[in-house]
């Protein structure tokens, strides 16, 4: 014999279809990408007949379409130095993530050892970033090793709590069940904490992939223009000493781009990983 | 049929220094009891259970559970209160999740998962995620999960608490049915009269302050039971009985909460 269900399937009779409703939400999420482009085209062509009518030199204001002329023209150099701070922020990031979640799976487990390190972590995360950079240069010989120091020393932090937070979080009749069913330590870190924390983390990842480009580009400022290996931060720095105003803005075109893929990229990952289950990634339907 | 299973001797429970959640508690249970700690909140019905289960440190007594002939078995299934069901993972990986804690072959696993899917009624649901079921479906889920292991004991939480009236009886239905078939020793703790005279064989009536065993009836009506036994004359004067006893168990001031 079986259990069989009628009250608890939802099977309802086919009923007319309110095409209204579903006229209104196509709208919707087109309208979802037509305002923003059309508000993003409306503000650049102010800004580029403001300049044009007030005939601004391009030394003060560039218009819009010189910053893109020279982000064509330095363009190969400019990409350089993009692909720099690209890989010094990404490369950051990563060790952020992989010391974050290592030493946050470590403090969950153990209070000593939290107890013992935690102070160093909140040290590290008050102290302001371009207090520590002037020393990490001069004690660090390779520039980029020490960039690299400074960017994961911001992007670092939102990891490490968020993970021991999320750790934590576990609902604690899971918990009793794992016990009841005798779960190995590991067992319960891969089938209970870690899914447990994995929203904790994803918010993390968003906060900690804007951080390691503030990271990066404030290291970037406080090395300054030197040797031949620079990012985009630095070509602001040596643009800004040469007066080539539509080059700093192009270079800033590109460091908010980066920003924004990195937004891009850590908002796919989270919903990648939590689309399927958690309230934060489910679109309600309606 | 009556071999003692689960054997509880002056078992105590301190929270701190002051609080006392159960007093020398002792109580046998038999193989094959369908049996209802049945109390006001704050008796200790649930302390007691989850010390049986083995999930409370206990102060002082001994709990002890006749060892099942199959060494190595999970021999305890439990039920908590709410569905307590992974949202990450699909109806069917719930299920399977003590198996797999078990190391439980693949193959033997899966036909156990279906099986105990089969026998709760959702076998259609196995690929759904939590959030997509009602709050039967999910005591059903969590149900399935503590049969998956084929326990001869099945601890029971106040399953049905938060669940509407038609869900419950039909859910008391279902596990009166499980524990029938699988002659399975369930100890079920819940605050409703109705609802421990109609499921259980005996009822172990707890009083407050502290938490002790205050009368240990037997429901003699023929077991397992149905729906008419709900408009019985049997029915209306066990829960008659069975109330008057708990009433004269409350404090004045357990009354208003």
């Amino acid at each position: 014999m079986t259990m069989t269900s009628t009250t608890d399937t939802a099977q309802e009779a086919p009923a007319p279809v309110n095409t209204e409703h579903l006229a209104a939400q196509r709208r919707q999420r087109l309208l979802a990408w037509i305002m923003p482009v059309i508000a993003m085209t409306l503000a650049i062509g102010a800004w580029e007949f403001w300049v044009w009518f007030n005939e601004i030199p391009h030394y003060l204001i560039p218009a819009p379409s010189r910053i893109f002329t020279t982000l064509m023209v330095d363009g190969p150099s400019l990409m350089q130095s993009a692909w720099f701070t690209i890989r010094l922020t990404f490369f950051s990031l990563l060790l952020a993530i992989i010391g974050g979640v290592f030493l946050g799976a470590l403090f969950a487990l153990s209070r000593p050892i939290e107890m013992s390190l935690f102070p160093f972590a909140v040290i590290l995360q008050v102290t302001p970033v371009v207090a520590i950079a002037p020393l990490i240069l001069i004690y660090v010989h390779s520039t980029f090793t020490a960039l690299l120091i400074c960017a994961w020393i911001v992007a670092f932090f939102p990891i490490l709590s968020n993970t021991v937070i999320g750790l934590r979080s576990a609902d604690h009749n899971l918990r009793d069940l794992f016990t009841l069913y005798r779960a190995t330590p590991w067992q319960r870190l891969r089938y209970l904490l870690a899914p447990s924390a994995l929203p904790y983390f994803m918010a993390a990842l968003k906060v900690a992939g804007g951080l390691a480009l503030i990271g990066a580009v404030v290291a970037e400022f406080v090395a300054g223009a030197t040797g031949a290996n620079t990012g985009l931060a630095s070509r602001i720095i040596e643009s800004s000493f040469r007066n080539e105003i539509p080059r700093m803005f192009a270079a800033l075109v590109l460091v908010s781009l980066l920003g924004v893929i990195i937004f891009l990229m850590t908002s796919l990952a989270s919903k990648l990983a939590l689309g399927h289950w958690h309230e934060s990634e489910i679109r309600r339907e309606q | 049929m009556t071999r003692p299973l689960i054997r509880m001797d002056r078992v105590r429970k301190e929270f701190g220094k002051t609080v006392l959640a159960v007093e020398d508690m002792t109580l046998t249970i038999n193989e094959g009891d369908f049996i209802s700690l049945l109390g006001p909140s704050g008796c200790g019905k649930s302390t007691a259970l989850r010390m049986i289960a083995g999930l409370l440190p206990i102060t002082a007594g001994t709990v002890t559970i006749t060892p099942p002939e199959q060494k190595g078995e999970q021999d305890l299934g439990f039920v908590f209160q709410e569905p307590t069901l992974m949202p990450w993972a699909t109806v069917y990986n719930n299920v399977w999740l003590p198996l797999r804690l078990a190391g439980t072959d693949r193959a033997e696993a899966d036909e156990r998962v279906r099986a105990a899917l089969v026998e709760v009624g959702l076998s259609k649901f196995e690929k759904s995620y939590p959030r997509a079921l009602s709050g039967g479906m999910k005591m059903r889920v969590s149900i399935a999960r503590a049969m998956v292991t084929r326990p001869r004991i099945l601890l029971m939480d106040e399953p049905f608490a938060a669940l509407d009236e038609m869900t419950r009886m039909k859910l008391n239905n279902d596990v009166m049915r499980l524990a029938a078939e699988h002659r399975l020793t369930v100890v079920f703790v819940t605050h409703s009269v109705f609802e421990s005279v109609y499921l259980s064989n005996r009822i172990v009536v707890m009083a407050a302050r502290p938490g002790r065993v205050a009368a240990d009836l037997e429901v003699a009506a023929p077991w397992p039971r149905d729906d008419s036994f709900r408009t019985s004359t049997d029915y209306v004067e066990e829960c008659r009985r069975v109330s008057a006893t708990l009433k004269g168990t409350l404090h004045d001031d357990d009354i208003d909460h």
